[in-house]
């Protein structure tokens, strides 16, 4: 089944001098629902336009965005977003922070006091955080605090998670543990999850599928399929022939974009 | 400041989640009893560092009058002053001035408090009236709150009501400035993230622009108080019956030297004691933010 589907998805930004700037153009795709896939493309492709897109913070130019076959037309609480900064609120607990998410809802269909705090409480298990629930963001590391967000993201039970760019602040080690955290997380809710990144190993160890897009106005280039089965099982995939195999697939492809990209700004700045 | 003490064991490789779980039995008596001397001389030492200054200041104060350093009868030593200041409290005017003082200051600062803080939320808000509004209040902020206080005088007479609109005028602007700038600068994540939640408007500005607001909104508060003190002294020496700047005002004029002294050193306490209390509630309300230079 179809979880998400963008359906010939155009995003223009006016800019000074009444010109206008397209961020995203023409853009089909189809998210299955349980699917992982990862986004990846050149600096300033408009890949957080469309997540912003998907997500529903900004509304399209052109074409729409669809939700299990309905269309979107605002944020809502069936797509969480966990952004790169964390986005915690500093003067909550970790445990405050995952319970905002379940204070969202709308009055009659949000749950009770004791109830979310047991909620929120599993989630930050799920992330591996128990025990840390009575911290403040400023006494967590960069890791800790984006296993909080992505604790609070999924505590509302989405259909969708949303991720933009989420652990390109992180080290190099943080961020390969999260990887494999986040594919463990994500295999055992199920949740359909769209990731952006720039980073090529990121997005093959962690999609079953990489769209590749081109430089400005973004567009999906080619999605490649990833068939390296479970990376969490296997001890280290990303040394396999197979995997270096998938990167160096799509490092081609991008290869051409991001050239394409420099010469245009070298253009635009001559 | 740097005198927090560490509460909060930092533990960012999150490898031990149970604080302080690794003390041996044995060895904790005497490392125990080791730490509280230590804690102990550290307190002293800062306690120390903290007077030393004051306490130099006080002995110049009490010694050059009696060398001969200064005229004797236009500056009594401190000891003087303290005395005329048990005498003033023991008859009842030290405490009449300090609550007609106390009463204005606290009503003219909680007016500015109610008016500016939601105007202040309002404006930084709505960003278009702040672009307008702002250099209107940066006019306002900037026209000394004294220059003004003839025009109170005028349209509100030289009771009560002109004293407490002038505290109110001085303490508005601080409060509504650093609220609205406290609004603006509002980490723009933190709205998207919270607005990506679909979080309604007013639970938006409840949950999270107010709270993400209080540091700052704190400081305009603190500037406030000091200049509620400030302003309401000067405008009792104009014309006032009541009040610390009119007893200092008056014993310059009878000559009653010590007595303005004393005054003088109740107005400087009443401004530490109200800027500390400021500060403690500002500590409280703030706890959540890591101490500074961590």
């Amino acid at each position: 089944m179809t979880a998400i589907r963008l359906d010939g998805l155009g995003k223009t930004f006016p800019v000074r001098g009444g010109d206008t700037f397209t961020a995203l153009d023409g853009v089909d795709l189809e998210v299955a629902d349980g699917e992982f896939l990862v986004v990846v493309g050149p600096s300033g492709c408009g890949k957080s336009t469309l997540l912003d897109l998907i997500s529903g913070l900004t509304k399209p130019t052109a074409g729409r965005v669809l939700l299990d076959g309905t269309p979107v037309t605002g944020p809502g609480l069936d797509r969480t977003t966990v952004f790169q900064q964390y986005a915690l609120l500093p003067w909550r607990t970790a445990q405050r922070n995952v319970e905002f998410a379940l204070e969202a809802r709308p009055r009659l269909d949000r749950l009770g006091r004791k109830a979310r705090a047991e909620q929120a409480r599993e989630h930050l298990a799920l992330v591996g955080l128990s025990g840390f629930e009575d911290r403040y963001p400023h006494e967590l590391s960069g890791g800790m605090r984006q296993r909080v967000a992505i604790a609070r993201a999924l505590a509302s039970d989405p259909k969708v998670l949303l991720m933009d760019e989420p652990f390109a602040a992180l080290d190099a080690q943080t961020r390969d543990g999260l990887q494999e955290e986040l594919l463990r997380i994500w295999q055992r809710t199920g949740t359909t999850v769209v990731f952006i990144t720039h980073g090529i190993d990121e997005a093959v160890f962690l999609g079953q599928r990489v769209a590749v897009m081109t430089s400005r106005p973004g567009q999906i280039k080619e999605l490649v399929q990833v068939r390296l089965g479970d990376r969490t099982a296997e001890a280290d995939v990303r040394s396999s022939p197979e995997f270096a195999a998938y990167r160096h697939e799509v490092w081609s492809l991008l290869r051409d974009e991001v050239t394409v990209g420099r010469d245009r700004e070298v253009v635009s700045v001559g | 400041m740097a005198e927090i003490p560490l509460l909060h064991v930092h533990d960012p490789a999150g490898v031990n989640p149970g604080r302080g779980a690794g003390i041996v039995p044995g060895a904790s008596a005497a490392k125990g009893v080791r730490a509280v001397v230590a804690g102990a001389a550290q307190v002293l030492t800062t306690v120390g560092k903290r007077t030393v200054a004051i306490a130099a200041f006080l002995v110049l104060w009490e010694v050059a009058p009696r060398l001969g350093l200064v005229d004797r009868t236009f500056l009594v030593p401190f000891s003087d002053a303290v005395r005329a200041l048990i005498e003033l409290a023991e008859n009842g005017q030290l405490w009449d001035n300090t609550r007609a003082s106390l009463g204005r200051s606290l009503a003219g600062f909680g007016i500015a408090i109610a008016a500016g803080v939601p105007l202040g939320l309002l404006i930084g808000w709505y960003r278009p009236v702040a672009e307008i509004l702002g250099p209107l209040l940066e006019l306002f902020r900037n026209t000394a709150a004294l220059a003004l206080l003839p025009v109170f005088i005028l349209l509100l007479g030289i009771g009560e009501t002109s004293k407490i609109a002038i505290v109110v005028y001085a303490c508005t602007w601080p409060i509504l400035l650093n609220t609205v700038s406290a609004v603006r600068s509002v980490d723009p994540v933190l709205v998207k993230s919270a607005r990506s939640m679909a979080l309604p408007a007013p639970r938006l500005f409840a949950k999270v622009i107010l709270p993400a607001s209080v540091p700052t909104i704190f400081t305009g508060i603190r500037l406030a108080g000091s200049g509620s003190i400030l302003v309401l002294i000067a405008a009792e020496m104009v014309g006032a019956k009541a009040g610390l700047g009119y007893l200092v005002n008056t014993s310059q004029q009878n000559f009653a030297i010590p007595d303005m002294y004393a005054a003088i050193i109740a107005i400087s306490v009443l401004g530490l004691v109200f800027n500390q209390l400021l500060v403690t509630l500002e500590r409280r309300l703030t706890r959540w933010r890591p101490a500074a230079g961590a």
